[in-house]
């Protein structure tokens, strides 16, 4: 008997696990691609992958006059490229999306569709100078290390190597921007929403300039706009007794709605539809700080015609690094808002 | 007309949240467009006119203000800024938020001293005692209060930019008592913020050519300098700014209209900023864009100036460029 209602049990873990473990960062994006193929065939009436390879599928609701509802979740995660051998199987690399490089040296990787392991070296401490010391290191200084017999070819890409954990209350994993997105989104599309035609795009290339969700959104037209991604949580205590005031959000106040940040302003009647959702539902919220940051709300927001948009994300610790931290609560609570969202949707959300 | 520039300035709207200014602007045109819609974004388009050469007029009814971003426990409030916010206009500051709640801009380490500290040390009091006590939240949006002020043939208020910009398209409407082409007004949203509503309109409309009427900078007190463009010397011809070059063709027809209803114009060349016709250029297939500027003191300063007499001429001249049809001549 299929679901009326997403749900969160040891089938969604492990393909949350199995999405964290794949290799797909921005324009190489095929094994998470596959896994996605796989998961929503069965639930969708339409599913075809367009030029830059985004999944585009329609579920589609019944009733005249129905709401076409996009909803995006970015497949692709932030890596490197190998852009230089220097033989011996030490590469150059370049980032690709906004690693801190600070958070490179000593981290483990995984290179190209042969999942190839290495390392991120650099020179160790003892040979280092102190004024060496004091400057971070930067992507010029550091080297992937593949081991002589590697093989592999500039132009190749890789990412941190996998390391998918459930400890307590928390998944701890890289790569959890935005394979938790993405595994909300695959849950969403099992489950019926009849009002709508629900349009979901799991899109490429976000990381590097939100451009996938350009073509998505001008493909679709849609009537409004969901954007899942996951958002930083910088609430670690200040050093010096000082109230945090920059945290962006919390871990474990629920699923973070956004009003601004650098590519979008989100649309208030959206904004206020998730609130009230969130109040009737008893589901609890954060409201993501305005400030910095992108995410593809902002290209469907102006696709063709345009779009009123909204992002919701899960938040997690450790942006963009080897490993991240998000509480499943505010999995659980993100997956469920935005499932009540869509079963409550009417065209007066959108009255002026 | 300094009625409506007042009661213009005196509406809070900063981008994304341009729902009372829209409101406002629809009463003052409904009677004198042929036809009036919103679009996805917001966008309110005024067409008069029918059959004729589509031609887009963008003003943006959007201006620049605060966003809340943190509430602390003693009730200060935290702020970002919406569109061009710079540290200079905010120490002292009176703002008001969109439900009513005024507050004023205070520093950390307080107002002696001769540094300027970036936003992030800065916050809005609202009079709270406490978190609890404080009426805004996260997310909530203010915009800059000040009163309007009538120094003759000088008015100075809070967003000029563009609410005058917005008068003069208005006026302009109401003095095109009928054109030989399909000419959209449209009143943009989140034009601060990058020129974001133009996009889309200009999509939607799809015209086959437009300009914007939008504030520039000045070049008249003291200090300015490399900007030619002075109050009182009539509206601005852009030739560029920062972000688009005007087709030399609108140029002439511009300087053209203005010579033939003898109204002083300058030319304007501003380094940096740009304004809706820069969307409007690139949108589709692309198309011949300019800009009637008013020249503009203090832009993005809570007292911002502008002459009547350029504002009185600027919709002269808005209202001759689009009654007759329209011939683009010369050379590219």
């Amino acid at each position: 008997m299929p679901n009326k209602t997403p749900v969160l049990g040891p089938a969604q873990f492990k393909l949350l696990e199995k999405l964290c473990n794949a290799v797909a960062v921005s324009g190489g994006e095929n094994e998470v691609r596959t896994i996605i193929l796989d998961q929503i065939k069965p639930y969708v009436d339409e599913i075809r992958v367009d030029a830059l390879g985004n999944v585009l599928a329609v579920r589609k609701g019944r009733g005249a006059r129905r709401m076409k509802v996009l909803l995006d979740a970015h497949m692709d995660e932030v890596g490197f490229m190998l852009v230089a051998d220097e033989g011996d199987g030490l590469y150059r690399f370049k980032t690709i999306g906004g690693i801190d490089t600070r958070n490179l040296a000593g981290k483990q990787v995984l290179v190209g569709k042969e999942r190839k392991p290495g390392v991120i070296g650099a020179k160790p401490i003892h040979l280092t100078t102190s004024d060496e010391r004091k400057k971070p290191l930067s992507e010029e200084a550091l080297r992937i290390d593949l081991g002589p017999e590697s093989k592999m070819k500039v132009g190749e890409r890789g990412t941190f190597a996998p390391n998918f954990r459930r400890i307590g209350p928390s998944v701890m994993s890289k790569s959890l921007d935005n394979r938790l997105g993405a595994a909300i989104l695959i849950e969403l599309l099992r489950v019926p929403h009849p009002n709508i035609d629900v349009c979901a795009a799991f899109t490429v290339q976000e990381e590097i300039g939100l451009r996938g969700a350009k073509v998505a959104a001008q493909y679709f037209e849609p009537d409004l706009a969901f954007v899942i991604d996951s958002t930083p949580a910088n609430d670690l205590p200040m050093q010096y007794e000082s109230e945090n005031t920059f945290y962006n959000t919390k871990l474990g106040l629920g699923p973070a709605v956004y009003v601004a940040n650098a590519s979008t302003l989100d649309d208030p009647r959206l904004v206020r539809y998730f609130e009230e959702v969130a109040h009737r539902a008893g589901i609890p919220y954060q409201i993501r700080q305005p400030g910095g940051g992108g995410t593809n709300a902002g290209r469907i927001q102006r696709a063709g015609l345009g779009a009123p948009v909204v992002s919701v994300s899960v938040p997690h610790r450790y942006t963009h690094t080897a490993m991240s931290v998000a509480r499943i609560q505010d999995w659980k609570n993100t997956l469920a808002l935005l499932h009540v969202a869509l079963v409550q949707v009417t065209p007066s959300i959108l009255k002026r | 007309m300094k009625q409506l520039i007042q009661k213009l300035t005196d509406t809070f709207s900063p981008s994304g949240y341009e729902e009372a200014i829209r409101s406002v602007i629809r009463s003052e045109i409904k009677n004198y467009a042929d036809d009036v819609r919103v679009d996805a974004l917001g966008n309110l388009i005024a067409r008069k006119g029918k059959g004729g050469a589509r031609i887009m007029v963008a003003a943006h009814m959007d201006e620049i203000g605060l966003m809340a971003t943190h509430v602390d426990d003693r009730g200060f409030v935290r702020f970002t800024g919406i569109g061009g916010v710079y540290p200079r206009n905010l120490p002292g500051g009176r703002v008001r938020f969109i439900d009513g709640t005024r507050g004023v801009i205070g520093l950390e380490g307080g107002v002696f001293g001769n540094d300027l500290p970036p936003l992030e040390k800065m916050f809005i009091d609202v009079g709270a005692v406490s978190r609890q006590d404080c009426r805004v939240k996260t997310g909530d949006v203010a915009a800059f209060e000040r009163p309007f002020l009538d120094l003759g043939d000088r008015l100075v208020a809070k967003s000029m930019d563009n609410r005058v910009g917005c008068a003069v398209a208005i006026e302009a409407l109401r003095a095109l008592k009928s054109t030989s082409n399909e000419v959209y007004f449209v009143f943009t949203t989140q034009e601060e913020v990058g020129t974001r509503g133009a996009q889309t309109s200009a999509y939607g409309i799809d015209p086959a050519l437009g300009f914007s009427i939008d504030v520039t900078g000045w070049g008249d007190t003291p200090g300015q300098r490399d900007f030619d463009v002075a109050l009182g010397k009539g509206p601005a011809i852009k030739i560029r700014d920062g972000g688009m070059l005007s087709d030399p063709r609108i140029v002439d027809w511009m300087t053209g209209v203005a010579g033939k209803n003898r109204i002083s114009v300058q030319r304007e060349v501003l380094l940096g900023g740009t304004t809706d016709a820069r969307a409007m250029q690139l949108v589709r297939g692309g198309i011949p864009v300019g800009c009637v500027s008013i020249p503009c003191r203090y832009v993005h300063s809570p007292s911002e100036m502008v002459d009547y007499n350029d504002v009185q001429n600027a919709v002269k001249l808005v209202a001759a460029l689009l009654k007759a049809p329209i011939k683009l001549s010369g050379a590219r």
